[in-house]
């Protein structure tokens, strides 16, 4: 019988789901294997491929197992599949199938269209770390060069989780879809990844700071809608990504909140009370708060595009066929078939910015998005807590979800920040308020340069309040010369 | 009022919301509401599943209370509050009764209430009892004194695997014997100061170490040295809150110790040696034994540089010689001593047989006249100040 608690180490990919006994897919796995190193090579962090790095690792699933610490050069880490423990008798939890035993094969109607939730969830996890694959040689500590490259070898792993999932139940499409994720890369003009927001760049380590806030925060809730799901698979390997994924929240939040801080501290020493005394705050080698304010402006807006539009019948026949719930579907307290539900959402009509009451099947993506902000919010707030703490006179707020929209109902309209609607022209003489301008690219690249001495910290950050695995304030989380 | 408890509580200020801590416990005990994640101690059973995965580390946190933090409270916290004063007497080394009443005699000869140095670490204590106790792998059992000795001191290494079990030096560990007494009645607990410093016997272990003599009667002590290396053993604790190193470089601290009572001060020596070995306060040893056969780590000591540790080890059993104590020589040293004891970094710890006690007192009230200070006034202020310790049995 598999042990679906343990990692097996006996085959060349650990595993808690006893590749050791089904030779095809181990085989297959096998085969995509190297490319998956060689792609890690070529588009994994620039430089660094030699140092050791103090990570984890799971070598079980139970909370005792998943996180063992120690130092690895990372194309030495051990990429697995793993997914979290069976429950017997799990049931589908909503949708047409709501009551029917969870789906432990793919039923035949859902084939395409489970193959391509797979699909779009496995091109984000290698597209982020194409995206931060510059930022090594500007870390701003040898902690948060640590922070960044688990960031990216568990992106790596949640790869090898939608792999084996395409490998194991998809069979040749499987396979090509497989190699297809290892094409694409974030950015090219021909074979870009799937979604917009992974196709931009991660210039500076305020935008990995905020990228792992915001936009792996969209990835928690993804993740967790489709742990909800009735295909049991997947379930399965989402719960487990869910809990790696918290680690890249936590980069971000305190990535931030540690600038926050510095600037803060920065101002009250030099006796600056004006946090819009931009050009004196400057002087003092930190980041301003209304600069961080613009990033998060930017950030957020980018990431509320991955939501998709606010109205969609794919989202509403995910549902229906009980392959993606909603966010915490099983605490929310409702018939789960929505067949009659409405849910409000924004809409733009007649050049005014209205709540409307959709049906709640199609408006299932703006749910998500309503409990994706709520979730940013209380993250902005511990941001704010330690702005008030050092007695700073400034908040930091999320703009409108009208603001920098590409995608959806107001993407072709102009919206401020505070939700109000501007022509053009009025737009241009605005917009360098909102969003960063290349100004502002060029001072936070003049702050990018690497520090590497053991327990030192970049001017424009504070070092961190409890170590890693509680390792001291000195500890060498990156022996760079190993 | 209510016997004072461990509670399991959660870092406002560093928790990031992520809800992994609730979605690993196993009994539900942990929930959240908008503001914070909180723990609900009528049902935390103490598992520890929620500590690994946590990516904050805000999961790790725990005060004693005399009454629970209740789950409003909890919600209501921008930080944590500090850990309160347990005022009840003798209750804040240990929760377990029995325990508590082997510390409060060691700790009897101090004279008064034992206070922790204001720079020690905050220790955690209890964390394991009789009733779940953790348990240890044996990784080491080596004999200390010399093989012509008929004192058998062990020097004992215990690793915890993937279970945290924080400590600092002079805590202690419990031991209970497998098996029953004469009566039918398991044995009792045996407590053993940890000889090794707070992160582990080699650095970065999870591990530590004791040093055990082994007593003709004693079923505890023999049970111990006989350990074999792989064999299991359930540990309890750590206990003690009070006989603990100051973290400030600054502080000097003068050790007085025989036999088996030099295991803390191998912690304190060693911790200092590791964290600060440039430290500009002064280290003293002062350790009794019959021969130097009998003494455990002697050659080690010898080891240690005069610049961290200043050594006297005093023989009472040598063939043919004057007997001499640990107060002979505290004696001999008497000019360094008495600069020492001006100082208000100055800390001292006595730490051995009982029959100790009374000599080491007058040797500290003599040396103190000499420079016309009262060692008996100074003792209650240096004790009430967390720099007078005693702990001997």
């Amino acid at each position: 019988m598999t042990d679906t608690i343990n990692v097996d180490y006996s085959t060349r990919i650990p595993n808690n789901v006893g590749l050791t006994e089904d030779r095809t897919v181990l085989r297959a796995l096998e085969g995509w294997h190297p490319g998956y190193i060689d792609w890690w090579k070529d588009m994994g962090p620039e430089g660094f491929q030699e140092a050791l790095v103090y990570l984890r690792t799971a070598v079980s699933v139970d909370p005792q197992g998943w996180a063992k610490f120690d130092y690895v050069k990372m194309p030495e880490y051990r990429w697995g599949v793993l997914l979290a423990p069976k429950e017997e008798g799990r049931k589908v939890n909503f949708g047409k199938h709501k009551g029917e035993p969870a789906f432990q094969e793919v039923p035949g109607e859902y084939r395409a269209m489970l193959r391509r939730l797979i699909v779009i969830q496995g091109d984000t996890e290698p597209a982020s770390v194409e995206q931060q694959r510059h930022l090594g040689k500007t870390a701003p500590s040898l902690y948060d060069l640590r922070n960044l490259f688990q960031v990216n070898v568990e992106e790596g792993r949640h790869l090898w989780a939608m792999v084996y999932l395409l490998h194991k139940y998809f069979g040749r499409d499987g396979r090509e879809e497989a190699d297809e994720l290892l094409r694409r890369r974030s950015g090219d003009a021909d074979s870009p990844r799937m979604l917009g927001a992974f196709n931009e760049k991660t210039p500076d380590w305020l935008s990995f700071f905020m990228f792992t806030f915001f936009t792996d925060r969209d990835g928690k809730m993804q993740l967790e809608s489709l742990a909800q799901s009735g295909f049991d698979p997947l379930s399965r390997s989402c719960r487990f990504m869910l809990t790696e994924e918290a680690h890249h929240m936590f980069v971000g939040e305190t990535g931030v909140g540690r600038t926050i801080q510095r600037t803060c501290e920065a101002m009250k020493a030099a006796g600056i009370e004006d946090p819009f005394a931009i050009d004196k705050i400057r002087a003092l080698g930190v980041i301003d708060l209304p600069t961080i304010q613009k990033k998060l402006n930017l950030h957020y807006s980018l990431t509320l595009d991955l939501f998709g539009a606010e109205i969609s019948t794919n989202s509403a026949n995910f549902y229906n066929a009980g392959l993606k719930g909603r966010f915490g579907e099983t605490k929310i307290d409702d018939d789960h078939v929505l067949t009659n539900a409405t849910y409000p959402v924004l809409k733009l009509i007649d050049g005014k910015i209205v709540k409307v009451d959709e049906p709640a099947l199609t408006a299932l993506n703006m749910r998500l998005r309503d409990d994706y902000s709520e979730d940013c919010a209380k993250g902005v707030e511990r941001w704010n807590r330690i702005i008030q703490k050092e007695g700073v006179d400034f908040r930091l707020e999320l703009p409108h979800v009208a603001f920098n929209r590409k995608i959806g109902e107001f993407r072709n309209v102009n919206v401020t920040p505070k939700g109000l609607i501007l022509g053009d022209t009025d737009w241009a003489k605005v917009r360098d308020d909102y969003l960063p301008s290349s100004s502002d690219g060029e001072y936070l690249n003049s702050l990018m340069t690497g520090h590497f001495g053991v327990g030192e910290y970049a001017g424009w950050i504070a070092a961190p309040k409890v170590g890693i695995d509680n390792k001291p304030g000195d500890f060498e989380y990156v022996r760079i010369a190993a | 009022m209510n016997a004072p408890i461990k509670q399991h509580l959660i870092d406002p200020e560093i928790c990031i919301r992520c809800n992994t801590c609730e979605e690993t416990c196993p009994v539900d005990a942990i929930t959240h509401d908008a503001n914070n994640y909180v723990v609900d101690v009528s049902k935390c059973n103490l598992c520890l599943n929620c500590i690994p995965p946590c990516p904050t580390g805000s999961i790790d946190n725990w005060r004693i209370v005399t009454s629970a933090y209740s789950l409003d409270d909890q919600y209501s916290w921008m930080e944590l509050p500090a850990q309160e004063q347990i005022v009840v007497a003798g209750h804040n080394e240990a929760i377990d009764d029995d325990v508590q009443a082997l510390i409060d005699s060691a700790h009897k000869g101090v004279g008064g209430k034992s206070v922790a140095p204001a720079s020690a670490a905050k220790p955690s204590v209890n964390l394991f009892n009789r009733e779940k106790p953790i348990v240890a792998t044996v990784t080491g059992n080596y004999r200390l004194t010399h093989e012509d000795s008929d004192v058998d001191v062990h020097h004992i290494i215990l690793d915890f695997g993937d279970t945290a079990f924080p400590v600092l030096e002079g805590q202690s560990i419990g031991i209970v014997a497998p098996g029953v007494d004469a009566d039918g009645k398991p044995h009792r607990v045996r407590l053993y100061s940890i000889a090794s410093p707070r992160h582990g016997e080699r650095p970065n272990h999870n591990n530590l170490a004791l040093t055990v003599k082994r007593e003709p009667q004693g079923v505890c002590s023999n049970y111990v040295c006989d350990l074999k290396k792989g064999d299991k053993i359930e540990v309890t604790g750590p206990f003690g809150a009070t006989f603990l190193m100051p973290n400030d470089p600054a502080a000097n601290i003068i050790m007085i110790c025989t036999g088996t009572g030099s295991a803390p001060f191998r912690a304190f020596t060693e911790w200092r040696r590791r964290s600060a070995p440039n430290a500009p306060g002064r280290m003293l040893l002062f350790f009794g034994a019959r021969r130097p056969s009998d003494l455990p780590y002697f050659g080690p000591l010898q080891k240690v540089p005069n610049s961290l540790l200043g050594k006297h080890f005093a023989y009472s059993r040598i063939p043919g010689e004057k007997k001499v104590y640990v107060q002979d020589l505290m004696r001999v040293e008497q000019e360094e001593l008495s600069r020492l004891l001006k100082s208000d970094m100055t800390h001292i710890y006595v730490c051995g047989l009982k029959g100790m006690e009374q000599g080491v007192d007058s040797a500290l009230d003599d040396i103190c006249r000499s420079v016309e200070l009262k060692w008996h006034d100074m003792r209650d202020a240096m004790r009430a100040q967390g720099r007078y310790h005693v702990e001997t049995y």
